[in-house]
């Protein structure tokens, strides 16, 4: 048995991906790890003085510094000696790519011994479903509200994973919480490279996406299975795919179970259909081409 | 005695309190303590890892991982990069960090400016971090030592700014007593924290998450920090005092010929040039404050008992009152008896010489009910506020 080093007992929402995602990342990563994490949801339900969800050492400070953190502490226990212990930059999307942007930059190319963690549940969840840089294209969000004018969010996300690739980073992955076995062992071959790492797992939201609580694997797996999110690992520059649907399923299957989507008309649902569809074609196009992406630098 | 520049004699001040990790970032005029102690680590002369961060956010944030997981961390910044640093200096004394920052003060923009005055860090009185302003590199020297023993004392575990005016102190030679390394290991005992570390044995949740009730009772835990601080300022000064042979006033204001009716109060460099006035008159006195926050409100009562008229001079504004920030603190802890004036100075970087002060406290009156006026150039007249008559 594996310990539980994110106890139950937080306050997070009933079939809270993200939560999950941090349950099965301290049990990856284990004991000897010292967590950062940014402001947003999972800080805010797991610390609520005087309590802890959390039974490895972690701080949390604001909302844009969880990878400048993270370096401090990286140094200072390896001033102490303590070189073996992992440490861990934990932020949402919004504290990752948006606000915590400059941070993660920084620390990425100062090549600290990190690994950092974006849960992207697609939106700042914890201040109301506000629009972020990984909100997916077409998405109504409280900031990027669907109406007479407007069909939702406007402009497609942010490829962070590659923009951390070219960092020169060694090891970055996209994972999701619909799997949660190449979650860990994404988590797990990370934590063996040395220098800076970068995991960016998908965690769907039942509250900011609308969908019922019971259904967040499901919804997970279906970004998964239509390709809406694609799970893949670029070690040491080589890109590879982690898994390949036998056939992918229509985006409208999992664009249509979401109210977050549900303004979205029949030419929407083909656009971003046609995206996808080039998406997969270009990353499998990547793969075959077996490439050092770290050459580019 | 050794003739060095400001910065470079604080680094050299810096290396002999080891810091652990010192996380920095470049800004005129503080530049010369990250190169100053870059070379120091280059040249192996000091077992620090320097962190050579994107921003000064993530400098001060940097220091609060460090600190956070049970070492000595340290930066410097001026202007601009603190009030950058804002938002996590709050956390880093409301997470009780004894991180120490050696401040260059410089003004702040727009207009953009890179010459001396204190609104940097005056900006930053409330913020739960202790501010001492120093005089003389000398002084700047011995404090930067004494802060890092006050900062960590079990007593206090709050941050600490060592503030030094930019070009004035900062970039001119000056003849310095560097205290010796073994000495200074002997007055500054290791960081061994028991209340701030990252240990997976024993693991514990820093900065956490607080409703309303917890909230304020922390808040007012870090005020009486703040304030009980007082004690070990003065202490730990005193202690120096004993083992280097240095002191200045009483470690929390010090007063000079301050037996007048009249007496002038300011902080900074600008108190030696208060002095070598003072030196050819005898109407009036000087009280320094030299700990700023804590506000050392018992000690300067009693330096203004029974003063005819106060003369306030600060390099800074707030804005909205037409005064500095230690004007209004200053009036608020005198009796209605005493006139209080105040001067807006050296804003900026603009100069103040001794025919200036000569003139303000032969203008000033206590016949008048206390008035703000502003030294807008060396040599100039001093001015009222708009619609003042």
């Amino acid at each position: 048995m594996e310990d539980d080093l994110f106890a139950s007992g937080h306050r997070a929402c009933a079939g809270c991906g993200s939560a999950l995602a941090l349950r099965h990342l301290t049990k990856a990563a284990g004991k000897n790890s010292v967590f950062t994490i940014a402001t947003g949801c999972m800080e805010v339900v797991s610390t609520q003085y005087p309590t802890t969800a959390w039974g490895v050492p972690l701080i949390h400070t604001t909302f844009e510094n969880a990878a400048s953190v993270a370096a401090g502490i990286k140094e200072a226990l390896n001033q102490q000696g303590k070189e073996d212990t992992n440490v861990i930059a934990l932020a949402g999307d919004g504290g990752m790519v948006d606000i915590g942007f400059r941070a993660l930059s920084g620390s990425l190319e100062r090549g600290h011994d990190v690994l950092y963690v974006c849960y992207d549940n697609g939106a700042y969840m914890n201040t109301g479903v506000q629009k972020s840089g990984a909100t997916p294209f077409g998405a109504s969000t409280t900031t990027t509200p669907a109406g007479k004018q407007s069909h939702g969010k406007s402009e497609w996300q942010k490829n962070v994973p590659f923009i951390a690739l070219m960092h020169g980073v060694n090891y970055v992955a996209t994972a999701s919480i619909a799997d949660l076995d190449d979650f860990k062992k994404k988590v797990k071959k990370a934590l063996e490279v040395e220098g800076p790492k970068y995991i960016h797992v998908h965690c769907p939201c039942p509250i900011g996406w609308g969908f019922d609580t019971s259904e967040t694997i499901d919804q997970g797996r279906k970004a998964v299975e239509s390709g809406a999110w694609v799970l893949y690992e670029i070690e040491d520059g080589n890109f590879s795919i982690s898994y390949k649907p036998s056939e992918r399923i229509p985006v409208k299957d999992y664009l249509s179970g979401q109210k977050r989507f549900k303004h979205l008309d029949e030419d929407d649902v083909e656009t971003i259909q046609d995206h996808v569809d080039r998406n997969w074609e270009e990353l499998k196009k990547l793969e075959g081409l077996d490439l050092d992406l770290l050459k580019l630098l | 005695m050794e003739v060095k520049q400001g910065a470079q004699a604080i680094a050299h001040s810096v290396k002999k309190c080891k810091p652990d990790v010192c996380s920095m970032y470049p800004i005129t005029p503080s530049t010369e303590l990250p190169e100053e102690i870059a070379q120091l680590v280059a040249d192996g002369e000091l077992d620090a890892t320097i962190i050579r961060v994107e921003s000064e956010f993530s400098a001060i944030s940097g220091c609060v991982g460090a600190s956070a997981a049970g070492s000595r961390a340290y930066t410097a910044t001026s202007s601009q990069g603190l009030a950058l640093m804002t938002e996590v200096l709050f956390a880093a004394s409301g997470m009780r960090l004894p991180i120490v920052i050696n401040v260059v003060n410089r003004a702040l923009s727009a207009p953009i400016n890179i010459w001396n005055d204190q609104q940097d860090s005056i900006s930053q009185r409330d913020n739960g971090w202790l501010q001492i302003y120093c005089e003389s590199n000398q002084e700047a020297v011995d404090t930067t030592i004494q802060s890092f023993k006050i900062a960590e004392d079990e007593d206090v575990l709050l941050p600490i700014m060592c503030c030094t005016d930019g070009y004035i102190l900062s970039h001119t030679y000056e003849p310095v007593e560097l205290p010796d390394e073994e000495e200074v290991q002997e007055f500054l005992p290791e960081y061994d924290p028991d209340h701030a570390y990252l240990d997976p044995e024993n693991p514990m949740t820093q900065g956490p998450f607080a409703y309303p009730k917890p909230y304020a009772a922390l808040r007012k835990d870090l005020s009486d920090a703040v304030n009980g601080s007082k004690e070990i300022v003065k202490r730990v000064h005193d202690e120096f005092a004993e083992k280097f042979g240095r002191s200045y006033g009483n470690g929390l204001i010090e007063e000079y010929k301050n037996d007048k009716d009249t007496a002038l109060v300011s902080m900074g460099s600008i108190c030696g040039t208060i002095k070598s006035t003072l030196d050819n008159r005898n109407d009036a006195g000087l009280m320094r404050i030299r700990c700023y926050r804590p506000f050392p409100e018992e000690e300067i009562k009693k330096a203004l008992e029974g003063k005819d008229q106060v003369i306030v001079l600060e390099k800074n504004v707030s804005m909205g009152h037409g005064s500095g920030a230690l004007y209004n603190e200053i009036k608020s802890i005198l009796p209605r008896s005493t006139t209080v004036h105040d001067i807006v100075v050296g804003l900026g970087g603009t100069d103040i010489a001794e025919e200036d002060i000569n003139n303000m406290i032969d203008s000033l009156s206590n016949k008048e009910n206390g008035v703000k006026r502003w030294l807008l150039e060396k040599g100039g007249k001093l001015q009222k506020n708009r619609g003042e008559k």
